[in-house]
C-alpha cells in the first residue's frame, strides 16, 4: 500500500468536509478498499473512518419504509426481522454475495460503491480506462466473459458486482447522502449508479467529499420475494446472471438483473412484460444487449433463470 | 543445553529484529536534517486492543493490517496469511464475536477491539472443543488453513445459534443446524488439501448433531 494518513471522523459533516480535500478517501468495512489498496488501483493520502458516526441503526420511517444506515453491516441487514419479512429479496440478495467473514464487515454504503471485478481492472499491466482514465479497454477484445452485456460503451465493458444493488434497485431505494457544505439530498436509486459512456471512472452520482449517510426504502410491496444467482460456484463466487423479482398478487411483477449490466439493470419494458410470462420479460430486459462472443450466452442464461423463476412462484 | 531450535523461535527472533528497525529510525527522526524520517515518524498511530484477553498498546503504521499486527507484531503466529486478499479465509479471526478475515482490515480501525485468535480458543493443553474435533475427524492435511477454518467454525455454530440466516436457509425465520448451511457458511475458508468433508464432521460433531 502507498503511505496514507488515518483519521476518525466526529461527525457526518466534519467527514464530508475532509473528504472534499484531494487524495482523501472513506473508508467504511475496507473489504473493497483495502483489497485495491494493496494492488496500489487505489492509493488514497488519507483515510477517514466513518464507522463511529453513529450510520449503524435500521429504523421504520414515517411513510411505512424503512431506513437503513450507512454502517450497517450486510449480516445485520440481511438478518434484521423486518428486512426478512417485509423486504425478502433484498436478504436473499445480500446472502448470496461474498462469505460470512465478508458480510460481517462489509456495509450498506461501502456495497453500493464497490467497484468492478473486471479482470482489466484488477491486472495493473492490462489498459482499462476505468482505472486508468484513456488507456483503453483491453477487455472488449480480450477475456470478456464475466462482463457486462448491457449499458457497456465502446470505453468500458465492465460489469457491476453488487448483488444488494440489485435488490435495492428493484425495491426502489433512495440514497442518502451529506455533502462537503452540510447539504441532505436524496438520490433514487436509478440514478446512483451511472453508466459508462465516455467516462468509465465515474461511477456515481455522488460529489467529491459526498458521504452516504443511510438508503432509504419506500413502505412494503408484498407479493412474493426471489433473488436467484447463476455463478460459477455454488458459493462465494460473483454473478453470471442474477435475477430480483417480485411477484405481485394482480399479476404485476417487477425485476431487476445483475451480472449483465454496467449498472444494476431494471426497465419499464420487462416490468411491463410479466404477464406474458418468462420469455416476453427476457426479451424486453435484453433490448439493446451488446454482448461478446465470450459472454453472449448470458442472454439464454438470463432467460432460462427468469423461466426457473416463474417455475419457482408457481410451485 | 542449548534451547532446541524451533521454527516458531526462530520467527519470534525475527520479528523482534524487524521490530527494532523502527526503534532506530525513531534515534535518527530526532536528528536533524532527516526530514523523511520526522515524515514517517509523524504517521505512525497508537492503538491499543485486548488480544486473547490480554491489553496491549501498540506504535503502528496505518497501513498495517490487523493480521500483520497480530503476525508481526504480536508474534502471534497461528493467525496466517494465505492470499492476503480476503479470498481464502486462513487470517479469519473473531472480532468482537464476529470472525472476519484480518488481512482486509485496518488495525488502527479496532481500537479498544477485542480479538480471539486461535491460540486465545485453546492451548495444546486445554484443546478448544472445535481443535479437539478437527483432530478426531483428520480435519486438515497440511494445516496451513486450519486455524482460520476453526476460527470460523466456532463463529458459524453462534451464528446458527443465534438466528442468522444464511444462502442455504430454505425460510429466513427458521435458521437449524444441517450439513449444508455449514458448507455455505464455511465458503470463505479454502482448503487446498480438500479435507472439507472431515471439516464439516468435526464441526457436525461439536454442534452436537453427530448421529454416529
Amino acid at each position: 500500500m502507498r503511505p496514507f494518513t488515518y483519521s476518525r471522523a466526529a461527525s457526518v459533516e466534519e467527514a464530508a468536509k475532509t473528504a472534499a480535500t484531494q487524495g482523501a478517501r472513506f473508508i467504511a468495512g475496507g473489504t473493497n478498499l483495502l483489497d485495491l489498496m494493496k494492488l496500489q488501483i487505489e492509493t488514497p493520502t488519507h483515510l477517514i473512518d466513518v464507522n463511529h458516526l453513529g450510520l449503524d441503526r435500521i429504523e421504520p420511517t414515517a411513510e411505512g419504509g424503512l431506513k437503513i444506515g450507512a454502517m450497517v453491516r450486510n449480516t445485520d441487514l440481511a438478518a434484521d426481522k423486518t428486512v426478512r419479512r417485509d423486504y425478502a429479496v433484498l436478504s436473499r440478495a445480500l446472502l448470496a454475495g461474498a462469505s460470512g467473514q465478508l458480510r460481517n464487515k462489509a456495509t450498506t454504503g461501502g456495497n453500493l460503491l464497490q467497484r468492478t471485478r473486471c479482470p482489466y481492472f484488477y491486472d495493473t499491466r492490462m489498459p482499462c480506462n476505468k482505472r486508468q482514465p484513456g488507456s483503453g479497454c483491453g477487455a472488449i477484445k480480450g477475456m470478456s466473459r464475466s462482463l457486462a452485456i448491457l449499458g457497456t460503451s465502446d470505453a468500458c465493458i465492465a460489469q457491476h458486482p453488487s448483488d444488494m444493488a440489485v435488490a435495492l434497485r428493484l425495491l426502489d431505494a433512495q440514497v442518502d447522502a451529506v455533502g462537503a457544505d452540510g447539504g441532505r439530498r436524496s438520490i433514487p436509486i436509478a440514478d446512483f449508479h451511472l453508466l459508462p459512456g465516455e467516462t468509465p471512472h465515474i461511477e456515481n452520482a455522488l460529489k467529491p467529499g459526498e458521504l452516504i449517510t443511510s438508503v432509504t426504502l419506500p413502505k412494503p410491496l408484498g407479493g412474493t420475494h426471489v433473488y436467484r444467482k447463476v455463478r460459477d460456484r455454488a458459493s462465494y463466487a460473483f454473478a453470471l446472471v442474477s435475477v430480483a423479482a417480485v411477484f405481485g398478487k394482480d399479476g404485476r411483477s417487477r425485476f431487476a438483473f445483475g451480472g449483465i449490466g454496467a449498472k444494476p439493470w431494471r426497465t419499464d419494458a420487462a416490468d411491463a412484460a410479466a404477464p406474458s410470462g418468462a420469455a416476453a420479460v427476457a426479451e424486453a430486459a435484453l433490448s439493446g444487449a451488446r454482448p461478446t462472443a465470450q459472454n453472449a450466452f448470458k442472454q439464454q442464461l438470463t432467460a432460462r433463470t427468469l423461466a426457473s423463476l416463474y417455475r419457482q412462484k408457481g410451485a | 543445553m542449548p534451547e532446541p531450535l524451533s521454527r516458531r523461535g526462530l520467527l519470534q527472533g525475527s520479528a523482534a529484529a524487524a521490530v527494532a528497525i523502527p526503534v532506530l529510525g525513531e534515534a535518527q527522526a530526532a536528528a536533524p536534517g532527516r526530514p523523511g524520517r520526522q515524515k514517517e515518524q509523524a504517521r505512525m498511530n497508537a492503538v491499543g486492543l485486548t488480544v486473547n484477553g490480554r491489553e496491549v498498546h501498540l506504535q503502528l503504521d496505518p497501513r498495517t493490517t490487523l493480521l500483520d499486527a497480530l503476525r508481526e507484531h504480536l508474534h502471534l503466529t497461528g493467525t496466517k496469511k494465505g492470499c492476503d486478499h480476503g479470498q481464502c479465509g486462513a487470517c479469519t479471526v473473531i472480532v468482537e464475536g464476529r470472525r472476519i478475515n484480518s488481512c482486509l482490515t485496518l488495525a488502527v480501525m479496532h481500537e479498544g477491539d477485542h480479538v480471539t485468535t486461535i491460540e486465545g480458543l485453546g492451548t495444546p493443553e486445554k484443546l478448544h472443543p472445535m481443535q479437539r474435533a478437527f483432530i478426531t475427524h483428520d480435519g486438515y492435511q497440511c494445516g496451513y488453513c486450519t486455524p482460520g477454518q476453526i476460527c470460523s467454525a466456532v463463529a458459524v455454530l453462534e451464528e446458527i445459534e443465534a438466528g442468522i440466516p444464511s444462502h442455504a436457509t430454505e425460510d429466513l425465520d427458521r435458521v437449524a443446524f444441517s450439513d449444508s448451511e455449514v458448507r455455505e457458511r464455511m465458503s470463505g475458508n479454502i482448503c487446498r488439501c480438500a479435507a472439507y468433508p472431515n471439516i464439516v464432521a468435526a464441526i457436525r460433531e461439536v454442534a452436537g448433531e453427530d448421529k454416529a
